[in-house]
């Protein structure tokens, strides 16, 4: 019986839980669609979630790039390797892996700190001070990081892309002496637009699940110091796992048509 | 007198504790009200319903006329621009500086340019006893009493018709809480406001109120004027103005008699 309440508590819990966080994403989008607009902490999140957010994914996708170049050439046949490792490196890097890592690698950074301020401002009385003052919450503390990581993540995708093809050029050109030439131009040529395009779309979905979490949980801790902890973990751990679902689900949509 | 403020029946329960039960206060308009009680007594949820924070369960409450329950807020954003609030800790914006956070009505809702917003900020500052060498600090740098007035400041910028003072001296030492209860009188005077102040603290009630209400597990059980309530024979007022351990009033979470004769012993 205890174990069949335990049950029963966890399904509610979930339930609840889910209808809380489609309510919060339906209030988000209808302050995203109504003015006003806060255009200038807009621009503020864009630097502080994507500017700030550069040095991180850069060096995450170059390193990865570098390690994915080493196991095709490695793992796979040496002969014609020059072609092999140029176009799977490409194809990995801007399909899956730049998207993808670089989407983790920001849920790490921007849905802990997202979670953290916006926790603190809840334990604090700050959000009811905004409502107080005739300030909706979900267009000045919501809407602007959605819309900024939303923004931002295709862009962060691009540079992930490009560094991580680069960080397959420098493995491939030092350590196995391909030509230098030949293997941007085998990149080129075999790389499509839509490799690239469904890799930015993936960036963006990510983007808005990355600052989603991170407000949603924010706005909904309670108890003080450890309620913020909390919140802050949820965050990161709920924005990762969305994101490798969402992958899962966007990959199979795009790429199965 | 006509009520600026008027709550009836008003029901609100968490879960299985049922928190406010039937709670009924009128403020009349340009009244001093203070409502005290115990920890656990229903103060802060009553001040939240009435701020729009929370939704009642069920109930009535009335303000300037306007019933405010069950109204979205966008549509009691008239009632909003007629209200200003001091909470407990302040709730300053940390990623602001002061000025910002004193003109952040203006700034936000009235379109204020940097200039407007700076004076609003100075004239407020000015009106709680502070220089405007505080403008530009954040609320980060401030002291306990500093970050109070600031609040302070920013609950009357614009003038309300009416502030909320949220135990507006919990945490601060004996000068400081004289300071701030002539500062809310003084504000109080000079905007001619109706106020309504949550408090235990006895000082705070003898210095700002014209009415006061004692708030006991969700109802008002008792109301009256200051010579009242030095006169009243009410043994939970009595129990409570005295700070007295023993009495009707139930401490909450302790077993009280089992506590004081566990000290005995």
């Amino acid at each position: 019986m205890a174990a069949l309440a335990t049950i029963g508590r966890f399904f509610l819990g979930f339930f609840a839980q889910t209808g809380q966080l489609a309510i919060f994403i339906g209030q988000t989008l209808m302050a995203l669609a109504r003015p006003p607009f806060y255009f200038r902490m807009i621009g503020q999140q864009m630097l502080r979630i994507g500017y700030f957010s550069l040095p991180v994914v850069a060096l995450t996708s170059f390193f990865t790039g570098g390690a994915l170049a080493i196991q095709i050439y490695y793992g796979g046949n040496q002969f014609n390797s020059e072609a092999i490792v140029s176009s799977i490196v490409a194809l990995g890097i801007t399909r899956e892996l730049g998207p993808v890592l670089g989407g983790l690698m920001v849920a790490g950074r921007v849905s802990a700190a997202i979670a953290a301020e916006i926790g603190t401002m809840r334990v604090t009385e700050q959000i009811d001070a905004l409502t107080t003052l005739s300030t909706n919450p979900y267009k000045y503390l919501v809407a602007p990081r959605v819309i900024a990581a939303t923004l931002c993540m295709p862009l962060l995708a691009l540079v992930a892309d490009i560094l991580g093809i680069f960080g397959g050029f420098v493995v491939g050109t030092q350590s196995f002496d391909f030509n230098a030439a030949i293997y941007v131009q085998r990149t080129f040529s075999f790389l499509q637009f839509d490799d690239v395009a469904s890799g930015l779309i993936k960036a963006a979905v990510f983007g808005f699940i990355i600052a989603i979490m991170g407000c949603y949980n924010g706005y909904h801790s309670k108890g003080g110091a450890q309620g913020v902890g909390r919140a802050t973990t949820n965050a990161v751990v709920s924005a990762s796992i969305l994101i490798l679902a969402a992958n899962y689900l966007m990959t199979a949509l795009l790429f199965s048509s | 007198m006509t009520d600026k403020i008027s709550l009836a029946n008003v029901h609100k329960r968490f879960g299985t504790k049922e928190v406010l039960r039937g709670l009924t206060l009128n403020i009349e308009k340009g009244q001093s009200m203070v409502v005290i009680g115990g920890s656990g007594s229903g103060k802060s949820v009553m001040l939240k319903s009435i701020l729009g924070l929370l939704t009642p369960d069920s109930g009535s409450i009335v303000i300037d006329g306007q019933e405010t329950v069950g109204l979205a807020r966008e549509k009691r954003s008239a009632i909003d621009a007629q209200i200003g609030m001091l909470f407990q800790n302040g709730a300053l914006f940390d990623s602001l500086p002061v000025w910002k956070n004193v003109a952040f009505r203006g700034i936000q809702n009235e379109g204020m340019n940097e200039d407007e917003a700076r004076q609003i900020g100075k004239q407020a500052l000015r009106r709680v006893g502070l220089g405007e060498e505080l403008l530009d600090l954040f609320p980060g740098a401030l002291s306990g009493g500093m970050h109070k007035r600031v609040g302070l400041a920013r609950a009357i910028a614009s003038s309300p018709e009416i502030i909320f003072f949220d135990e507006p001296t919990t945490g601060l030492d004996p000068i400081m809480t004289d300071v701030i209860n002539h500062l809310i009188q003084d504000c109080v005077q000079d905007l001619g406001a109706t106020t309504l102040t949550i408090t235990h603290d006895m000082t705070s009630v003898r210095a700002i109120a014209d009415k006061t209400a004692l708030l006991y597990k969700g109802e008002i059980i008792w109301h009256g004027d200051q010579a009242a309530l030095d006169a009243s024979k009410d043994p939970f007022l009595h129990q409570f103005i005295h700070g007295l351990a023993h009495g009707p009033i139930e401490v909450e979470g302790q077993q009280l008699e089992a506590a004081i004769a566990g000290l005995d012993s």
